[in-house]
C-alpha cells in the first residue's frame, strides 16, 4: 500500500479537551500527526483542526473513521482527495554576521522575501507558499545559517463545496 | 424553581428511568450521599468501587438499559478504570459518575484529586468535567443519550464538589441536547448485491455477535437464518442472539469455537457477519479467516468496517433496522434457496458435528468442569441467567452452556477482566430477583473481587457462585503446559482460602462438592436456597480446553486434546 502525506481537515466543538481527545485517537492508535493548525471558525464555538499525517489511503481512512466516532467532531474531510489549496507560514531570523550580510540581502532581494522586522544583527522574514515552496525557501535560507525558525502546521482550503 | 446540584442529578436521574445505583461514598461525593439519604432511589453499597462499575454492567448486559454508578474523587474513580474499560470494549452503556475537588483545587493536587476525564479518554464513549451548575442536567442528559445511542458504551461525568452544592433553575423541559443518533438510510443497493450473492453462493453462513444483542435483533435474525435455512455460528459476545438449541446453531467460532463452526467459516462461501468486529480471537490468521468465502459485514459502528478484515461488502446501520429490512426486501424479491444445495451444506455441517462433536470425559473419581456445567445446565433448564469471569470457567460455560435467549451470557469478552463475573450477576439479580443468576468462576478471577460477598450478604441479593476450583490459573496453565513446555510459572494457587469458610465468614452459605456423584446434589441445594451461595467443586486440575486454535495459526487448524489433530 502506498503511503503518502494526507491532509485531514476536522470541524470540531471548540471545547478545552477535544484537541488532547483528537491526538488521542491518533497516538493511540499508532499514528504521528505530521503537523497541525486550530483556530475557531467563523462560529467561536466551532473549530477546525487541519493535521497532516502519513500512511495508506487504508490507514487515513480508518482514522477519518476512528475520528468521526468522538462526540465533539462534527465533520472530518480528507483534503487530499479533493483539490485544495495548501499553505504554511515559516518565521525565520537570520543572523547578519558580517561575512553574510551582503550575501542575506542580496538573497532575499531576488526572492522578494518579506522582511517584518530588521536590526543591524539581524532581520526577521515572513515567508507563505505550499510545501513545495516553502522547501525551495529552506534551502536557499539553510546556506545563510538559520538562527531561528518558527513554521506554522499545514493549513488548507478545498476549492470547491 | 431553584434547586442544589445534588437534587438536580437525583431529579436527572428520575427523568432517565434509573432504578438503582451502585456505589461507594466517599469526601467530595458526601453532599450527592446525603441527597440519596433523603430519596427513595434505590443504592447498593459495594465493597470495592470496580464491583461498582462491574454491578452496573451486568446490570446494563441483562436489561439493555443504561447502569449507573457513583463514586468518589481520585482513588474512587481510578478504582472504576477497569470496570470502564471492560464496559468500553463491549459497548455497554454505563454512565458512571465521580466526585470531584471543588472547581478551585482542580489542578492543584488537592487531596483526593485525579484529572479522571483524562485517565478515561481512551476507554470512554465519552467524558464530561461539569464546571458551572448551569451545564449540570444538560450534561447529565447528554451523557444518558450518548451512552445508549448508536455504538453504546460508557460515559463519565466528573462531578466537583462545588458545583453540586450550587444552586441553579431546574427546568427540564427547557434542556436541549444535541443528538448523536447516526442517521441510517436503508441500502437497497446493497441488499440487491446481498440477495444475488445469497442467490450464487452454496454454502452461506452467519456469524453473529454482541452487535445483535445490543440492537435487540436476535428474533430478526433468527427469524431470517431459519427462514431461509442458514447456519448460524456466533463470537462469545453474541451467544444467545440465536438460540443454543435449534439445529441450524454451531455453537461459538474462534480460538476455542467448536470444530464444526470452525470448519463450516472455513468452508463457506458467502459469510454473513452481523453486529461482530472480528476480534483476533475469533479470526486466528487473518489470511486464512473464511478464505474461500465472501463477506458481508452489518455493523452501526463504520470504524469497524475493514479494521482487521477486508469486506466484500459492507452495510451500515443499526443491526435491527438493517435485518428488518433485508427481511421486507428478500420478501419482496421472494428469495428462495436451492433446498438440495442447501442441505448438501446442512449435511457436511452435520458430519462435522457427528465426527468431532463438543465433548469431555467425566470418569473416575475426580470432578470435571464441563460436568458441573451441564448438571448446571440440566438443572436450570438453561432458563437462569450466566455470568462468567474469564479464562478457562469463561471457555467452557461458552461450549457447554447453551443459551437460547439474548442478554442471558453475560461475560467480558474484548478485555478480558477477572473478577468481573462475580459483581456482574449481583447487578444481574438486582434486576432479575426471580431469576437464577449464577456466575460460573474459577479460583483465580473469584479472588480478585472476593469482597462483593459482603455486598450479597448485606442486600440479600441471592446469586449463586459456582467455583471451578483447580487450584491453577488454569488458562494461562494451559498456555505453560502447551506452549512453554510445562514451566508453572507463578499460575499455582493451590496457596488460597478455604472458600467454604470464606463464605461463611461473609454471612453467606458456603458448599463444597470434591466427587462427581456430589455435583448435582450440591448444585440443586445451592439453586434452592433463598439465599447468596458460593459451590465450591474441585475440580480436575490440568483439564484443558478444546478445541484450541494455536495463537496465529488458521481457525481451521485446531488441536483436539487427546485426539488427533484434524486438519
Amino acid at each position: 500500500m502506498e503511503k503518502k502525506e494526507h491532509i485531514i481537515s476536522v470541524l470540531v466543538h471548540n471545547k478545552p479537551d477535544v484537541l488532547a481527545r483528537i491526538a488521542g485517537v491518533l497516538g493511540g492508535k499508532g499514528y504521528n500527526i505530521e503537523s497541525l493548525c486550530v483556530n475557531s471558525t467563523m462560529q467561536y464555538e466551532v473549530s477546525k483542526i487541519v493535521m497532516t499525517t502519513i500512511g495508506s489511503k487504508e490507514t487515513v481512512t480508518r482514522i477519518e473513521n476512528q475520528l468521526r466516532r468522538l462526540v465533539d467532531v462534527i465533520q472530518v474531510d480528507d483534503l487530499t482527495n479533493v483539490e485544495s489549496i495548501h499553505r504554511e507560514l515559516i518565521l525565520v531570523r537570520l543572523n547578519l554576521t558580517a561575512d553574510k550580510k551582503e550575501q542575506i540581502n542580496k538573497v532575499i532581494d531576488t526572492n522578494k522575501w518579506k522582511v517584518i522586522a530588521n536590526a543591524d544583527a539581524y532581520v526577521i522574514l515572513e515567508i507563505i507558499g505550499d510545501q513545495a515552496q516553502i522547501g525551495f525557501a529552506l534551502a536557499r535560507l539553510e546556506p545563510l545559517g538559520i538562527a531561528d525558525i518558527t513554521r506554522t502546521g499545514i493549513i488548507a482550503l478545498n476549492l470547491e463545496n | 424553581m431553584k434547586l442544589k446540584g445534588t437534587e438536580i442529578l437525583l431529579k436527572v436521574l428520575e427523568e432517565e428511568k434509573v432504578e438503582i445505583i451502585f456505589g461507594y461514598p466517599g469526601g467530595a461525593v458526601l453532599d450527592i450521599y446525603d441527597q440519596l439519604y433523603k430519596s427513595n432511589m434505590k443504592h447498593i453499597l459495594v465493597r470495592h468501587e470496580q464491583g461498582a462499575v462491574h454491578a452496573a454492567d451486568g446490570y446494563a448486559r441483562a436489561t439493555g438499559k443504561v447502569g449507573v454508578c457513583l463514586v468518589t474523587s481520585g482513588p474512587g474513580a481510578t478504582n472504576t478504570v477497569t470496570g470502564i474499560a471492560t464496559a468500553n470494549m463491549d459497548s455497554i452503556p454505563l454512565v458512571v459518575f465521580t466526585g470531584q475537588v471543588p472547581t478551585g483545587l482542580i489542578g492543584n493536587d488537592a487531596f483526593q484529586e485525579c484529572d479522571i476525564t483524562g485517565i478515561t479518554r481512551p476507554c470512554t464513549k465519552h467524558n464530561f468535567l461539569v464546571r458551572n451548575i448551569e451545564d449540570l442536567a444538560p450534561t447529565i442528559k447528554e451523557a444518558f443519550h450518548i451512552a445508549r445511542s448508536g455504538r453504546p458504551g460508557p460515559v463519565l461525568v466528573d462531578l466537583p464538589k462545588n458545583v453540586m452544592a450550587a444552586s441553579t433553575e431546574y427546568n427540564p423541559a427547557g434542556i436541549k441536547i444535541r443528538n448523536q443518533e447516526p442517521s441510517y438510510k436503508p441500502a437497497f443497493k446493497k441488499m440487491g448485491i446481498l440477495l444475488e450473492m445469497l442467490n450464487s453462493a452454496q454454502r452461506p453462513l452467519i456469524m453473529t455477535g454482541g452487535g445483535v444483542i445490543l440492537g435487540k435483533a436476535s428474533e430478526l435474525l433468527t427469524a431470517l437464518a431459519r427462514k431461509y435455512q442458514i447456519p448460524v455460528t456466533g463470537t462469545l459476545m453474541g451467544l444467545g442472539s440465536f438460540p443454543g438449541s435449534d439445529p441450524l446453531w454451531l455453537g461459538m467460532l474462534g480460538m476455542h469455537g467448536t470444530y464444526y463452526a470452525n470448519m463450516a467459516v472455513s468452508h463457506c462461501d458467502l459469510l454473513i457477519a452481523v453486529g461482530v468486529r472480528f476480534d483476533d480471537r475469533v479470526t486466528g490468521t487473518i489470511d486464512t479467516f473464511a478464505a474461500k468465502a465472501k463477506i458481508v459485514h452489518i455493523d452501526i459502528d463504520p470504524s469497524s468496517i475493514n479494521k482487521n478484515v477486508a469486506v466484500d461488502l459492507p452495510i451500515i446501520g443499526d443491526t435491527k433496522a438493517v435485518l428488518k429490512d433485508l427481511t421486507k426486501y428478500f420478501d419482496e424479491h421472494n428469495y428462495a434457496y436451492e433446498d438440495s444445495e442447501r442441505q448438501e451444506w446442512l449435511n457436511q455441517i452435520a458430519d462435522w458435528k457427528e465426527k468431532v462433536p463438543l465433548t469431555y470425559c467425566q470418569n473416575g473419581q475426580v470432578i470435571k468442569p464441563q460436568f458441573v456445567i451441564e448438571t448446571l445446565h440440566k438443572l436450570t433448564k438453561g432458563d437462569a441467567i450466566i455470568t462468567t469471569e474469564v479464562g478457562q470457567n469463561q471457555m467452557w460455560t461458552a461450549q457447554f452452556f447453551p443459551f437460547d435467549k439474548p442478554n442471558t451470557f453475560v461475560s467480558s469478552g474484548g478485555l478480558g477482566t477477572m473478577g468481573f463475573g462475580f459483581p456482574a450477576a449481583i447487578g444481574v439479580k438486582c434486576a432479575f430477583p426471580d431469576k437464577y443468576v449464577v456466575d460460573i468462576a474459577g479460583d483465580g478471577s473469584i479472588q480478585m473481587n472476593i469482597q462483593e460477598l459482603a455486598t450479597a450478604a448485606q442486600h440479600k441479593i441471592n446469586v449463586k457462585i459456582v467455583l471451578l476450583n483447580n487450584g491453577y490459573l488454569g488458562m494461562v496453565r494451559q498456555w505453560q503446559e502447551l506452549f512453554y513446555e510445562k514451566r508453572y510459572s507463578h499460575t499455582d494457587m493451590t496457596y488460597a482460602p478455604d472458600f467454604v469458610k470464606l463464605a461463611e465468614a461473609f454471612g453467606v452459605v458456603g458448599l463444597r462438592a470434591t466427587k462427581p456423584e456430589e455435583v448435582e446434589s450440591v448444585l440443586k441445594q445451592g439453586l434452592e436456597m433463598d439465599k447468596p451461595v458460593l459451590m465450591d467443586f474441585r475440580v480436575s486440575r490440568e483439564e484443558c480446553v478444546y478445541p484450541m486454535v494455536h495463537p496465529g495459526d488458521s481457525i481451521s487448524n485446531m488441536s483436539l486434546g487427546s485426539r488427533e489433530m484434524i486438519n
